[in-house]
């Protein structure tokens, strides 16, 4: 037992004084989560729109105002005439440009209805659509309001709703998937990294030449790397609920359980890259290309995987991290408990009990 | 016997690196494999201590076979890898540590053993291995294989790349160590070293020449041998290899060593054919032969 302490102490040794190393590990997360949260994101907050109103009336002043105090628009200009529109866009401020008719308010008196177009510059389609969903909706709003009043008998509202994430955050979607990755990467690539730095530095060669065995110097090298990770998934947690308020709806206790097993299984799978690759080098494109493009591109954190050709969602299968992302998401979104999630946490399991058995097949007990 | 080597081969791809080669090191015996880069010297060492498996034959060491009892070895013997093989980015105190505790023993316990060798290291006890000078990363090696105690240590080529007075330091060391029955195999390119070990085996591409103690292996050169000088001397050693009379001519520090052919052969001759070819300065003295001629002796009756 004291053979395995001294052997954890020196592995932490090495990892508090590599600075290179230091960094990827807790730098990274927390730059990945807040380049994924508030960088690259589908939510609109503050777009530039431009206002052509034709009938300047009390309905309209209405709408512009509702329009004007919401966070997510702010209005930068008025313009007279249709052929305005065009050189706004051009510019590229402006996001969006609202037109209302000639005579709004006698028109919704009489007619019952009025009209208003919303032109979106839609060179970015995703926030062209985003936009006028949101348009859209604070006009709905403001037509209820002015309903409230009137009696009348049919009133159509079209009501959508989205469940789980009714303010279609993105960064609720792409924190499991951060999380994934970074837990992916941390774990995967930094003991494979680790473990083949002794076989090229050749203190393997000592390692292997003294009454240490294989179990104790794999699960040595592993033991801090668990520590560092289950750190790192509370310090994402952490962050995705008091800087983007993300609600966690299910058991935290469950949700670091799950978290710890698929660090076991990432730790695993490194541990399998480190008995395969000879160089530090070679561990690491091992890692950067087996896992994390695979994490990214077909664990459904970015692409939908009901959306891909059959084939690579058989393929999307064999990867953790799809059925990691499936439990945290539903943890965390949809607040369930393990008995949604079992089949997958089986699946878990399963993977990472057949490539620890693998590693210690393959783990050479000599240099050859 | 400590060591006992039977019929051992290795062969990397059709490359024999190791060559059909026994011999045995008694206990408390300090044994030199002598040989050039490329002998097997380091194969050999790999198969002793379990990290490499023979194609051919069987060892023991310790009493332990090296194919079945390869973890009992573990336990037993100290291993100085020719390339250093610490952790650079621990201190020197740490190092020590580390191995102590993986051996399953603890520095204060051994260290009468390693206290000649410490002391000298011990003023930069929180230094880095890794900004150590050579001689002493060689120090904390040696430190390092010794905390446990073992029974046999291997070191390969420890003072490769060490300044002469740090391998002077070091080979008084082994010398010590000895004394406390520590059977020691060691490595090295160095002739001039080989006089230090009990007993030598002269080694290269995968065979052994010749084993035997220092003195007798000196004493069975065969033939007379002198030491040659002139003003020029890579002129001098064109001129000797096609003298009639030279069985060898080669670099010697800053003499060439020559051995004749004939019985019959007077110094005098070979002034006179040198002076021929307009040679200054000329030196032709009888010398006794040392490892290194008996060693390029006997590689050049091999090939």
């Amino acid at each position: 037992m004291n053979r395995f302490i001294g052997f954890i102490k020196k592995e932490f040794y090495h990892i508090l004084r590599d600075r290179r190393s230091l960094f990827i590990l807790f730098g990274m997360p927390i730059v990945q989560v807040m380049l994924f949260g508030f960088a690259i994101t589908n939510e609109i907050n503050n777009v530039d729109i431009a206002i052509l109103d034709h009938s300047k009336d009390v309905n309209t002043k209405e709408i512009i105002n509702k329009i004007a105090t919401s966070k997510y628009f702010s209005i930068k200009g008025f313009i007279s005439h249709e052929d305005e529109i065009e050189p706004t866009f051009r510019k590229g401020k402006i996001k969006a440009v609202l037109n209302f008719e000639k005579n709004f308010s006698k028109n919704l008196v009489t007619q019952k209805k009025a009209t208003v177009q919303i032109l979106t510059d839609a060179t970015d389609p995703n926030t062209a659509n985003t936009i006028s969903n949101y348009i859209g909706s604070i006009l709905q709003n403001y037509q209820q309001e002015l309903n409230q009043g009137l009696k009348l008998p049919y009133q159509i509202i079209p009501k959508t709703r989205m469940v789980f994430n009714p303010e279609l955050k993105s960064v609720y979607m792409f924190v499991p998937g951060v999380m994934t990755i970074i837990l992916m990467l941390v774990s995967a690539m930094m003991t494979s990294i680790s473990i083949t730095k002794e076989k090229e530095l050749g203190t393997m060669e000592i390692l292997l030449v003294s009454p240490l065995n294989p179990f104790q110097v794999i699960v040595g090298k592993v033991v801090p790397y668990i520590l560092l990770s289950i750190i790192n998934a509370v310090v994402i947690i952490l962050l995705s609920i008091f800087v983007f308020k993300m609600p966690v709806q299910g058991s935290l206790f469950l949700l670091g359980a799950e978290s710890t097993l698929f660090i076991i299984n990432a730790l695993s799978l490194g541990i399998l890259i480190s008995t395969v690759a000879a160089t530090q080098q070679a561990a690491m494109m091992t890692s950067l290309m087996g896992l994390m493009l695979p994490v990214i591109l077909l664990s459904g954190f970015i692409f939908p995987i009901s959306s891909m050709p059959l084939p690579l969602q058989m393929i999307s299968n064999i990867i953790p991290a799809k059925w990691f992302i499936i439990i945290i998401k539903g943890i965390m979104l949809k607040g369930v408990g393990l008995a949604y999630v079992w089949k997958e946490t089986l699946i878990l399991i399963g993977m990472t009990i057949f490539f620890i058995g693998l590693s210690v097949k393959k783990y050479k007990i000599r240099l050859e | 016997m400590s060591i006992i080597l039977n019929n051992i081969s290795k062969s990397y791809n059709k490359v024999k690196a190791v060559d059909d080669i026994s011999f045995e090191v008694k206990p408390g015996e300090l044994f030199g494999l002598i040989g050039p880069d490329g002998a097997g010297k380091t194969t050999l060492f790999r198969i002793l201590t379990t990290l490499l498996i023979q194609d051919k034959g069987n060892a023991t060491v310790a009493g332990y076979d090296v194919l079945k009892q390869y973890k009992d070895i573990r336990n037993h013997v100290g291993y100085m890898p020719g390339r250093f093989s610490l952790y650079q980015d621990l201190t020197v105190e740490e190092n020590l540590n580390f191995f102590a505790t993986i051996f399953g023993t603890t520095i204060a316990e051994n260290y009468d053993l390693i206290k000649d060798i410490y002391v000298q290291i011990e003023p930069f006890k929180d230094r880095r291995a890794g900004k150590l000078s050579g001689g002493m990363k060689q120090k904390l090696a040696l430190s390092c294989a010794l905390i446990h105690k073992p029974k046999v240590l291997f070191l390969d080529e420890p003072t490769t790349g060490v300044d002469p007075v740090s391998r002077k330091e070091f080979w008084e060391m082994l010398k010590r160590l000895q004394q406390k029955d520590i059977t020691i195999l060691v490595s090295t390119p160095y002739m001039d070293e080989a006089e230090l070990c009990d007993r030598i085996a002269l080694i290269t591409n995968g065979k052994i020449l010749q084993i035997n103690t220092p003195g007798a292996i000196i004493a069975s050169f065969p033939k007379k041998i002198f030491k040659v000088r002139s003003f020029n001397t890579y002129k001098l050693i064109e001129d000797l290899r096609i003298y009639p009379d030279t069985h060898s001519a080669y670099p010697f520090g800053e003499y060439l060593h020559f051995t004749p052919k004939s019985e019959a052969f007077r110094p005098m001759d070979l002034t006179k054919y040198l002076e021929e070819r307009q040679h200054k300065e000329i030196e032709v003295k009888e010398t006794v032969a040392t490892i290194e001629d008996t060693f390029m002796d006997l590689s050049k009756a091999n090939e």
